[in-house]
């Protein structure tokens, strides 16, 4: 079976933004090092990586800050480009924001519904269709209709959720998630992606919660140094990332 | 494709109609804002200018209104774009989207509101004893399109390469003050010498002003003008698109 998303040597640099950026004062005060920046001046997020994600699967990638998780969703996002290599991905993409994003603090929670959703890649008629649903799922009743400024950091992050689990997604990607909102709003994600998962919806999840992976995912990846170090199932691959983190 | 284009439009419906609801939002006077702030620069070059200094000029203030309106859309729109992917960066880095749908609904926002300030200047034009023409029916959509293209082609470009050097962003505010007092705004285009008439052609904006302005006064669309400000808005839109597109790849990587 085709993959959903297949990376194939995929090599991701940034540039490093050094001393001309920071204005031409500093460019030519400090000449020599500015010169030698600007031209090999180049940070490796991920070096050489392949896999392919499968349609129906739950991948976590683990490891720790900076190992180059962030930049595999951002590739997966379609938002920045691989340096090198080619990265294939069969779907609608939809990623659950941080808290807030893609949100205007003025706007009611109605109007963010659909600012959202449209953002997100549906069309307004879709969105309106599926409005009571978002809000009745999103418990945030009456204060719907209140400019969202007025929410808890909980309020809004049931409301992007909801938002997020009506979108009908095909592949949904998590950065984090469940970290905000209370006990009962993380028991309703919980089971939200496991109906996900029984609907066949590939999920990557990127996470330090190593109880969430292990509930949530179905195979686990490791990155260590801007590469895969170990791929397996979430059991094998999280008590090697505990036993040498340790 | 067709579902393409309908996502489109309704991407920049709801980001347009987004900006339009915030815009105001907590100010009691509202709308008025988008007023006052044209009438009251008319105001004041209308004391400097026909009151100190005794422009020959009949109808001054009148002529003053109708070439502020215009500028004022051009002049917001143009002052927020150095900020607008910088205000949208957590959206931006996030999710694919067509990002030009940003810029775009921030020009229409500014175009909606001097659409509502045009019943204004009818209502100047009707104290001073004018009357809109049967033109405008034809006129003011043209002009509306072309000064639309025109500044949405400015902000495409202002925007995609502040990221990359954002000095940009003074420039931007230097140069409109420059191209303000370089556009027959407060000035007649019959008022300058002779010898510097040719610079005329050489402001992209100038045309289009002039055109509005005799749109509004005496209801004739010149057919030099629009058509030169219509070469200046397929360019400027063309060059804008280009930069963005070879720019906006790496927008999450620089924000």
């Amino acid at each position: 079976m085709k993959p959903v998303i297949s990376f194939r040597n995929v090599t991701k640099s940034y540039p490093l933004y050094g001393s001309f950026t920071s204005g031409i004062k500093n460019f030519l005060f400090h000449l020599p090092t500015a010169i030698k920046e600007a031209r090999c001046g180049q940070f490796q997020a991920l070096s050489d990586i392949s896999f392919d994600i499968h349609s129906g699967e739950t991948v976590g990638f683990i490891g720790s800050n900076g190992a180059g998780k962030s930049s595999i969703l951002s590739l997966i996002a379609g938002v920045i480009q691989p340096t090198t290599g080619e990265i294939e991905v069969n779907g609608r993409v939809s990623p659950l924001l941080e808290l807030g994003a893609g949100f205007h603090f003025e706007l009611t929670g109605r109007d963010n519904i659909l600012l959202n959703g449209v953002l997100l890649g549906l069309t307004k008629a879709q969105v309106l269709a599926k409005m009571d649903q978002i809000i009745d799922y999103s418990e945030i009743g009456q204060f719907i209709d209140q400019p969202i400024r007025s929410y808890s950091s909980g309020m809004l992050a049931r409301l992007g959720f909801s938002v997020v689990a009506h979108l009908e997604p095909e592949i949904l990607l998590l950065d984090e998630m469940l970290a905000v909102g209370d006990a009962s709003f993380q028991k309703k994600c919980l089971r939200k992606m496991m109906e996900f998962r029984e609907d066949n919806v590939t999920m990557v999840f990127v996470s330090h919660s190593m109880d969430d992976v292990l509930r949530i995912c179905t195979r686990v990846l490791w990155i260590k140094d801007h590469a895969i170090f170990l791929d397996g199932s979430p059991g094998e691959v999280v008590s090697a990332y505990l036993s040498q983190n340790s | 494709m067709r579902q393409d284009l309908r996502y489109f439009f309704d991407l920049v419906v709801v980001l347009t109609a987004k900006e339009i609801k915030v815009r105001y939002k907590n100010s009691m006077l509202g709308y008025l804002w988008s007023i006052a702030l044209p009438l009251c620069f008319a105001c004041v070059f209308y004391i400097s200018f026909k009151v100190v200094m005794r422009i020959q000029m009949e109808n001054y203030a009148l002529f003053l209104i109708c070439g502020l309106f215009p500028w004022q859309w051009f002049s917001n729109s143009v002052n927020s774009s150095a900020m607008i992917l910088l205000g949208n960066s957590s959206i931006i880095k996030k999710v694919k989207f067509p990002r030009a749908t940003v810029c775009m609904a921030m020009v229409l926002n500014d175009g909606v509101h001097f659409l509502l300030s045009i019943p204004v200047i009818a209502l100047f034009l009707y104290l001073h004893g004018f009357h809109p023409s049967w033109t405008w029916a034809y006129g003011l959509p043209m002009l509306f399109v072309i000064q639309f293209l025109f500044t949405y082609g400015i902000v495409l470009m202002i925007a995609s390469i502040n990221l990359f050097f954002r000095d940009m962003e003074r420039l931007v505010s230097v140069l409109i003050t420059l191209l303000f007092y370089f556009t027959p705004i407060i000035y007649s285009e019959t008022m300058i010498p002779p010898s510097y008439q040719p610079l005329i052609a050489l402001n992209p904006l100038a045309s289009l002003t002039i055109a509005w302005r005799h749109l509004f006064l005496d209801g004739h669309m010149l057919v030099t003008h629009v058509s030169i400000s219509l070469a200046w808005a397929v360019l400027l839109f063309s060059l804008g698109t280009w930069t963005f597109r070879r720019l906006s790849p790496r927008f999450a990587e620089v924000l």
